[in-house]
């Protein structure tokens, strides 16, 4: 109870915020921009318009995520509104609970009006709904609430820029992780592959949620390719919010 | 008569800078608040009075030392179920009415339905603050957020109710009607912390106080225990005679019109003033004893520092 009551507040607080619509302002450009892109393309437009239009709601929605999760604990203390709800008798992980819970639903939100809107565009150009975008827009979702936690982490012990460019880093380490795998595979067994190897499994691999390229394309995704790629989400995520409650506390609020 | 609040031997200490440097903000604080009673925290700005209250209510976590609620270990969110506090320079969110500011508070606390309803409303009318609920809070001045924060710290009905410098925005009214809610509390039954370094508002309605000096406690008790009833000197106002005529008996301190203010140190002056007074067909307008104040106190020992 207390969780969403935080967590309402929360959206309310982050609704008001300008840099998301500004940022929603940007991914319906796109949408647009996607068809003129198209026009210039030698073949199949409509694949242009869709690869653009998922990569922007997967960009847009990453920076909505960065930017205003890096901001979400650290506005709380430096506006000092921390003081009156923690001396509640609510734990302090109910707080970052409620406050990720809140972000998780503007983000929700914010990504299911830019798939109306670039679905609307799509839907323009080809008149016909193609739900295996849906598909495609879901993980790119499932990518963003772990996004928002990698934010929260930073947020609970750094200011907002400092948090924003980590997680631009954890972001990018993110999709390109996945050229350690090609490289593990090349390189002979020894020292420098076991070294790898752990490396591999700590960086976080974004690319398991990215399934632009099969749905714009068409191919087949393995229903247990998507099960596991929930799955890493779900760990990796619950992963991120259990070292920011631990990182947040035994923080002392000067 | 049980204690409500227990602090024994809390030490803390911040570390600031890039090469981390330790200030020690609390030297070993130790009081206590007995159920029932105001109990003013007094101490100049940086004696660690703030940081006394952020330990009790788990904000920041002592080195050393242990706080005890109501028995119940601070550490403990369980602790804090029957605290209200109201910050020094409350901040909210600026975004909500004074209205909705409430209503978030009660339903964090669990409190729901007609009874949320019926609490606001009640809160709102308490602090006086029922026309100006529709307000967002960013429009608020320092005492509407003072008064409405205290709103949010009695929400939850609470039976120690730490309040941390809560006249330091208000007008000479406002502070009267603060003074008279806290006052009113105790007649509830409430136990109330309140810290100040305003001598005047601890001194007119607290029961006992503690004086914080550079992170220690230096002085507890009952105020009347604190404060001598011995006589400092006694002042006296004579008229229709000149100050000359008393200059071995009292000081002068002020002249004006035929009036003489003195300041008299030893008691059997006194008796020779009145003698004087009458004799040469004088008037004695005033003699006021003067006995020793909390401000006194409190100068006395800073200065020792």
């Amino acid at each position: 109870m207390k969780v969403s009551t935080i967590a309402r507040n929360t959206f309310k607080e982050a609704k008001r915020d300008r840099v998301l619509y500004l940022l929603l302002f940007f991914a319906i450009l796109c949408f647009l921009l996607s068809r003129f892109l198209g026009l210039l393309t030698v073949g199949d437009r409509v694949k242009i318009i869709k690869d653009v239009g998922l990569a922007s709601i997967s960009l847009f929605g990453m920076l909505m995520a960065i930017l205003m999760g890096t901001g979400l604990v650290y506005k709380e203390i430096d506006k000092k509104t921390i003081f009156t709800l923690l001396a509640k008798p609510i734990h302090r992980w109910e707080f970052l609970l409620g406050k990720y819970l809140g972000l998780v639903l503007t983000i929700f939100i914010m990504t299911v009006l830019m798939s109306v809107i670039f679905l609307v565009v799509l839907f323009l150009h080809t008149f016909t709904i193609e739900w295996s975008l849906l598909i495609a827009i879901l993980y790119i979702f499932f990518e963003l609430c772990l996004m928002t936690a990698v934010a929260l982490v930073f947020s609970t012990f750094s200011t907002p820029i400092l948090a924003s460019l980590y997680s631009l880093a954890f972001y990018l380490i993110g999709h390109l992780s996945w050229s350690l795998e090609l490289l593990i595979k090349k390189i002979k067994s020894g020292g420098g592959r076991a070294i790898l190897k752990v490396l591999y499994i700590i960086l976080p691999d974004l690319e398991n949620f990215n399934f632009k390229t099969e749905v714009v394309h068409q191919l087949p995704i393995p229903t247990k390719l998507l099960g596991l790629s929930f799955a890493y989400g779900l760990v990796y995520t619950a992963f991120l919010l259990l070292l920011a409650i631990l990182i947040f506390r035994r923080r002392d609020f000067i | 008569m049980g204690k409500v609040l227990e602090l024994d031997r809390v030490y803390k200490a911040y570390k600031f800078g890039f090469i981390p440097k330790k200030k020690q903000v609390l030297k070993g604080i130790s009081f206590y608040v007995n159920e029932g009673e105001i109990f003013g925290y007094l101490g100049p700005n940086g004696a660690g009075k703030t940081t006394t209250i952020k330990s009790i209510l788990n904000l920041i976590f002592p080195d050393a030392g242990r706080i005890t609620i109501f028995g119940e270990d601070s550490l403990k969110p369980r602790a804090r179920e029957k605290v209200g506090f109201l910050p020094e320079n409350p901040y909210f969110y600026d975004y909500l009415t004074g209205r909705e500011f409430l209503a978030f508070y009660a339903d964090l606390l669990g409190i729901h339905g007609q009874q949320k309803e019926e609490k606001i409303k009640y809160f709102l009318n308490l602090v006086g603050m029922e026309k100006a609920a529709d307000l967002q809070l960013r429009k608020y001045s320092r005492g509407m957020l003072q008064r409405v924060g205290l709103a949010q710290a009695l929400l939850n009905d609470p039976a120690l109710v730490i309040l941390d410098e809560p006249m330091g925005g208000l007008d000479p009214i406002g502070r009267k009607e603060f003074r008279d809610i806290i006052v009113n509390l105790k007649k509830e039954g409430k136990t109330v912390f309140l810290s100040s370094h305003i001598l005047q508002d601890i001194e007119m309605i607290c029961d006992r106080v503690a004086i914080i000096l550079a992170g220690e406690i230096v002085n507890q008790g009952y105020l009347g225990d604190l404060i001598s009833e011995k006589v400092l000197y006694t002042e006296v106002i004579v008229a229709g005679l000149p100050a000359s005529e008393f200059s071995h008996l009292g000081e002068s301190v002020s002249a004006s019109g035929n009036r003489v203010l003195l300041k008299v140190y030893e008691e059997q002056h006194i008796d020779r003033i009145i003698r004087l007074v009458q004799e040469k067909n004088g008037k004695i307008i005033s003699l006021i004893p003067r006995t020793e104040t909390l401000e006194d106190i409190f100068v006395g020992l800073v200065k020792n520092q």
